[in-house]
């Protein structure tokens, strides 16, 4: 009796597959089935969509109604399908002419008055539908500045679904065109003029950003381990334009974007409290696999505070992402890869005490070995560098009124140590010294400087691991091109094998 | 009489005589048992059978009539089938169709009157 179509999106992880909607009207007591491996929320869209349709001013066809969601062969979820299934109902039923539903992509929930509303993870629906060649869109109005930032596809946005419909029997004016240029979102990350004293754990975070290095942090409370890690995204360089985009993919996935400057365009900082879980740092979850910590944190920084509080295990399922730069969540049913490129901060304090003053200490001296030993030997072996944080007496803070090193001075100097890294690794691709894999680094290292003979003492005294003698070589080369020395000096590998072990304060 | 039996009575023998009308021959109306109720069964003379739910309303605000017909409702009639034909003599078995006519009957306004064949 009728045949609808509409195309949709459907979201496994941050990757998108584009969903052709078809809707039949056949003979039959009224009944409405949706095929096509729904979860709950797509079986629910039938009521959703039926109310919406009616207060739309819209007759439901009073006949068997089978709606597909093809390919039918993976796992569909989320309410993102009720927009496109009601208007392929009403296509099938003649209300909307067949030619003008089954061209834009229709991403968006219906309210039972039909309105249409938000969803999350729109815009890495779009990059996909644009990668899969289509051309235009429309989604909901409070997505619309999100859905904009999608190039290569017409983005509109739509308040109800009477509007939608009425558009596309050729009535103009009704949809919402997108801002000529997103506003952006103005930095809220806070400025190292405000730290005070630490000179050292200054200049391994200043490192730590020129490099891309992980880094640990040891001290006692107040010392301003946290302080010092909420100003990391300030020193890195703003994100490209792509990876602005890969970010902002992954948080809309999450849900956590502001509808109004949703573009993420400086390096995200992550810090979970010490009780999360595996599946909250990793990502997963039952049915709907969502990015966890790691991808939150990717392109900027992970901080976890109180590391040795953290679970083991869900520390030690750290040490794969920062290899690989991805996590890869398998479930029985589905699997989705989501980028976790992310730059590690470890604070913790020397002891469960937590004494101000090291002399005060309370711990008995097994308790004190045993608290930093949670954080596992793997996971410490990947981290670059690791410093001492001495706590700040009274005196510092009194004495020390001379001002401080902003930002943006120090984010000059990892700007241009930056670009000397990414020249050093032009022919491999990577962007700054963490990323490049040892034996890279010992092949360049190998044929341009001469031989690290205070490493190879070092391994041989079983102070240095194999990955550690690639690391220390790593964090010199970050050393020199902060330094701009073209060729790295023996201080510059003494002082990266003292960050490196925790001996430079 | 209640207003609602009397609408329900009225959508009944408007919808036996449009299947009159349609060439088929009534052979029973209202017929009951202590289980519950047959609107309508007719027979197209060579070999089917036809149950007939029919369902009338004064208007669509609490939907369709033919929405009407629920699941517990269908299963009803199908059980019912089967006594009617346990209590007639019959000299073979034969085919079974439900049928469900929807009656609309706005007041002040022609019936509309939906035949939907083979519902269930």
């Amino acid at each position: 009796m009728g045949l609808g179509r509409a195309v949709a999106v459907s979201l496994l992880g941050v990757a998108g597959h584009v969903v052709d909607v078809e809707a039949d009207i056949a003979g039959g007591l009224p009944a409405t089935t949706i095929v096509g491996m729904g979860d709950t929320a797509v079986a629910q869209a039938k009521d959703r969509v039926h109310a919406a349709v009616l207060n739309s001013g819209f007759r439901w066809p009073q006949h068997r109604i089978t709606v597909s969601l093809a390919p039918a062969g993976f796992h569909k979820r989320g309410a993102g399908f009720d927009l496109a299934i009601a208007v392929a109902v009403l296509a099938a039923a003649g209300d909307v002419p067949a030619d003008a539903s089954a061209g834009p992509v229709l991403i968006g929930e219906l309210g039972l008055d039909g309105s249409v509303r938000p969803v999350s993870g729109v815009l890495p629906c779009l990059l996909a539908a644009a990668a899969a060649g289509r051309t235009e869109a429309i989604v909901a109005e409070h997505n619309l500045a999100e859905a904009s930032l999608a190039r290569g596809l017409r983005v509109r946005g739509v308040a109800c679904l009477a509007d939608l419909v009425a558009h596309f029997h050729g009535m103009p004016g009704l949809l919402r065109e997108p801002a000529p240029t997103a506003p952006t979102a103005p930095s809220s990350v806070p400025d190292m003029a405000d730290v005070l004293g630490q000179p050292e754990a200054r200049f391994a975070l200043e490192l730590a950003a020129a490099g891309g290095h992980h880094l640990a942090m040891i001290g006692p409370p107040g010392a301003g381990k946290t302080m010092l890690a909420a100003r990391l995204p300030g020193l890195l360089p703003p994100l490209t334009e792509e990876q602005a985009l890969q970010v902002t993919a992954i948080h809309s996935v999450a849900g956590t974007l502001d509808p109004q400057t949703p573009l993420i365009t400086t390096a995200p900082f992550v810090d979970p409290h010490h009780s999360a879980s595996l599946v909250a740092m990793v990502g997963g979850g039952s049915g709907d696999i969502r990015p966890g910590s790691v991808s939150l944190a990717h392109r900027g920084v992970l901080f976890l505070d109180e590391s040795p509080e953290f679970k083991p295990a869900v520390l030690d399922a750290l040490r794969q992402p920062m290899e690989s730069g991805s996590v890869l969540v398998m479930r029985a049913k589905h699997m989705a890869r989501f980028p976790a490129r992310f730059q590690l901060v470890l604070a913790a304090n020397p002891c469960p005490c937590a004494a101000a003053r090291d002399i005060d200490c309370t711990c008995p001296s097994g308790v004190r070995r045993r608290y930093l030993g949670r954080l596992s030997g793997p996971l410490l072996d990947r981290v670059d560098i690791r410093v001492d944080l001495p706590a700040v007496d009274a005196m510092a803070l009194a004495g020390d009124t001379e001002p401080q090193e902003p930002s943006s001075v120090i984010a000059q100097r990892v700007a241009a140590a930056r670009e000397r890294a990414a020249y050093r690794w032009r022919d491999y691709g990577y962007a700054c010294n963490a990323e490049a894999s040892g034996p890279q680094v010992r092949e360049l290292w190998h044929d341009r400087f001469p031989r690290p003979l205070l490493l190879e003492r070092a391994m041989r005294l079983g102070r240095l691991t194999a990955r550690g003698h690639d690391r220390v070589l790593r964090l010199a080369l970050t050393a020199t091109d902060l330094a701009d020395r073209g060729r790295p000096s023996d201080a510059d590998v003494a002082m990266a094998l003292a960050l490196r072990c925790g001996e430079a304060a | 009489m209640a207003a609602k039996d009397e609408l329900g009575r009225r959508g009944e023998k408007l919808a036996a005589e449009y299947l009159q009308d349609q060439g088929l021959k009534i052979l029973a109306r209202n017929w009951r048992c202590a289980e519950g109720e047959l609107d309508i069964v007719a027979t197209d003379g060579v070999a089917t059978v036809i149950f007939c739910e029919v369902k009338t309303r004064s208007g669509t605000g609490f939907g369709t009539p033919v929405e009407a017909v629920t699941r517990g409702k269908r299963r009803r009639i199908r059980r019912l089938s089967y006594l009617w034909l346990t209590s007639q003599p019959l000299e073979s078995w034969p085919d079974r169709r439900f049928d469900v006519i929807g009656i609309l009957m706005r007041p002040g306004a022609a019936p509309q009157l939906r035949h939907v064949r083979s519902a269930f």
